[in-house]
């Protein structure tokens, strides 16, 4: 009844949606910032601990959602692992492009390994109202690397 | 026999004949066709409304209560009379009693402004219930922020009915002035007990608003039998037009309370110093009323008397007999509310699916239901849901698409498996 939406519900994505990784609270972060999609009720915390040179030493979070979010957010706790600062903010904006319109065009290049993993949730562009569960994580991650108080919303 | 009942005094309710008037539901999605169980949140149109709707823009159309001319007169006497079928639809003693506003949600905006303000004293407490839509539950906590009205909430039981109890103890004091209560919850699906509502709260000196929203689209409403002072409906659910909605109040409630909105048509003589403010219900219709939206509620309100509320209320009843049945033998199912009275209208979740997940299967399959809170947050955390997928009925449901959904319910559990 539902094969055709396998595209995007692929394996990874009820995987990383019923098991999230990195799904956990994280002591003594560095960074920390909240996610809330309030038409969906999609809540998230995030927590970012940086190493001495200022790269994404751990990154974890924890929430509320759907499977694409969740999903979402475990990918990206696990891509953004080790990376720069900026390198976290460019894989952001590239993800935001991918999942807006299914594809990437700048993404060749240095970060071109971690977007092909991030490339399961590409199939999102074609469900409007799902585009913001899969970017919510992302906000997120922005706005902890910000720092700032307020809360993210990928509305 | 799918989805045709015979009610009493009515001929057959012909449902297929029924979705025949409703242009869209012969639409496809995706290449299925649409079944669409969205209702609560907007119902479809018939052909009925769409026309005269239509007929009135090009034959009849301009502004109303102002021009000495052939056009204006009768659009005058199009939109005067939308306001005498509403208040024959309510059973209103009095046409004046009708006040046009933009939705329910001006509706009760409007009270909670005009009575809440001018009427309510700041002490006084207004009551209402833990399973509101947010127009009946921001308006008064705007109220209270505003005016220093105190705000009550009753409590809901685990079975999605209003604890009367609870509404007893907390009209006991007498500080109530208004109790303001859904006549059926958009999310359980409830019909509250109004009439007894009414008595308990004229018991204790406090008025009863009733928010019909979803009530006046499923069964016969009759405002002196239910003895209710404020009742409010919309246009857009009862398969008219968006932009219209409908207060109904008691004419010496109308008269005590103060304008709301300021502006052309809601007065009766202006100078630069003041204003005196026209009779009910002028005096709540300021600016150019939606005229047109006027007309397309008249047409709904003939669509649906003209198949009866009765046999309506008929058929919707065994559809929830047969959702009850269907979607109860859902493996992993939880339906939210399990009211005695109740229409069609259901908040479920799946034990292993999000409800955005199961709402982007099930339009997949051709099958639109709403997902989220449905605006009713307070609601969703006292049954410590997150959140929930609501299918709700309307006159053109059938047996068929509830048994359809009920199948792909099953096998989205399966492929979330």
């Amino acid at each position: 009844m539902f094969d055709d939406l396998r595209d995007l519900y692929q394996e990874v994505i009820l995987d990383h949606g019923r098991k999230p990784r990195n799904f956990r609270r994280l002591e003594e972060a560095d960074r920390e910032g909240r996610g809330d999609n309030p038409m969906c009720g999609d809540r998230m915390q995030l927590w970012v601990k940086l190493a001495p040179d200022g790269r994404l030493a751990d990154v974890a979070f924890q929430g509320k959602g759907c499977a694409i979010s969740m999903a979402s957010a475990s990918l990206m706790t696990e891509t953004v692992r080790g990376k720069t600062q900026e390198e976290a903010r460019a894989l952001a904006e590239k993800f935001r492009e991918l999942a807006m319109t299914g594809t990437c065009p700048d993404c060749g290049g240095a970060l071109e390994d971690e977007m092909e993993r991030l490339q399961a949730l590409g199939g999102v562009h074609e469900f409007p109202s799902r585009v913001k569960c899969a970017t919510l994580a992302w906000h997120t991650l922005n706005a902890a690397l910000d720092n700032a108080d307020k809360e993210a919303s990928s509305e | 026999m799918d989805g045709v009942v015979a009610p009493r005094g009515q001929g057959a309710f012909d449902v297929a004949r029924i979705r025949q008037d409703f242009p869209i539901l012969s639409e496809k999605v995706r290449g299925k066709d649409l079944v669409f169980l969205d209702s609560g949140a907007s119902a479809q149109k018939p052909r009925a409304v769409i026309q005269a709707m239509t007929r009135m823009m090009e034959k009849a159309y301009a502004n109303v209560h102002r021009g000495a001319y052939h056009l204006s007169e009768s659009a005058t006497e199009a939109y005067e009379g939308a306001r005498r079928a509403v208040a024959g639809f309510l059973n209103a003693a009095d046409e004046r009693e009708i006040v046009f506003t933009g939705s329910s949600t001006a509706a009760i905006n409007l009270v909670a402004h005009s009575y809440g303000r001018g009427v309510l004293k700041a002490g006084q407490a207004v009551l209402i219930s833990e399973m509101e839509h947010h127009a009946n539950l921001v308006p008064w906590q705007m109220l209270k922020a505003a005016h220093g009205t105190e705000l009550r909430v009753a409590r809901v039981t685990d079975a999605g009915e209003l604890d009367l109890e609870d509404v007893a103890a907390k009209l006991a004091d007498g500080k109530v002035g208004l109790m303001a209560v859904t006549h059926m919850s958009n999310v359980l699906g409830t019909v509250t007990p109004a009439a007894r509502l009414a008595e308990m709260a004229h018991a204790h000196g406090a008025k009863l608003l009733l928010d019909g929203s979803q009530a006046a689209v499923h069964r016969r409403v009759d405002v002196q039998a239910l003895g209710c002072d404020f009742y409010v409906f919309t246009g857009h659910k009862l398969y008219g037009p968006t932009g219209i909605g409908v207060l109904w109040a008691r004419m010496e409630l109308l008269e005590a309370m103060p304008p709301f909105l300021g502006g052309g048509d809601m007065i009766s003589e202006v100078t630069l110093e003041g204003f005196l403010p026209a009779p009910v219900p002028a005096k709540f219709e300021a600016g150019t009323p939606p005229i047109i939206e006027a007309v397309g509620l008249h047409a709904a309100i003939d669509y649906v008397q003209g198949i009866g509320m009765e046999a309506i209320e008929a058929h919707e009843r065994h559809l929830v007999d047969r959702a009850m049945t269907r979607l109860s033998a859902v493996e992993g199912l939880t339906l939210i509310g399990h009211a005695q009275d109740r229409g069609g209208v259901f908040a479920f979740a799946l034990d292993n699916a999000h409800a955005h997940d199961l709402a982007t299967l099930l339009d997949r399959v051709g099958i639109a239901v709403r997902s989220g809170r449905h605006c009713a947050e307070p609601l969703h955390a006292r049954f410590n849901v997150e959140s929930t997928c609501r299918a709700s009925f309307g006159l053109y449901t059938t047996e068929g698409e509830v048994d359809y959904l009920a199948e792909a319910l099953g096998k989205a559990r399966e492929f979330f498996r």
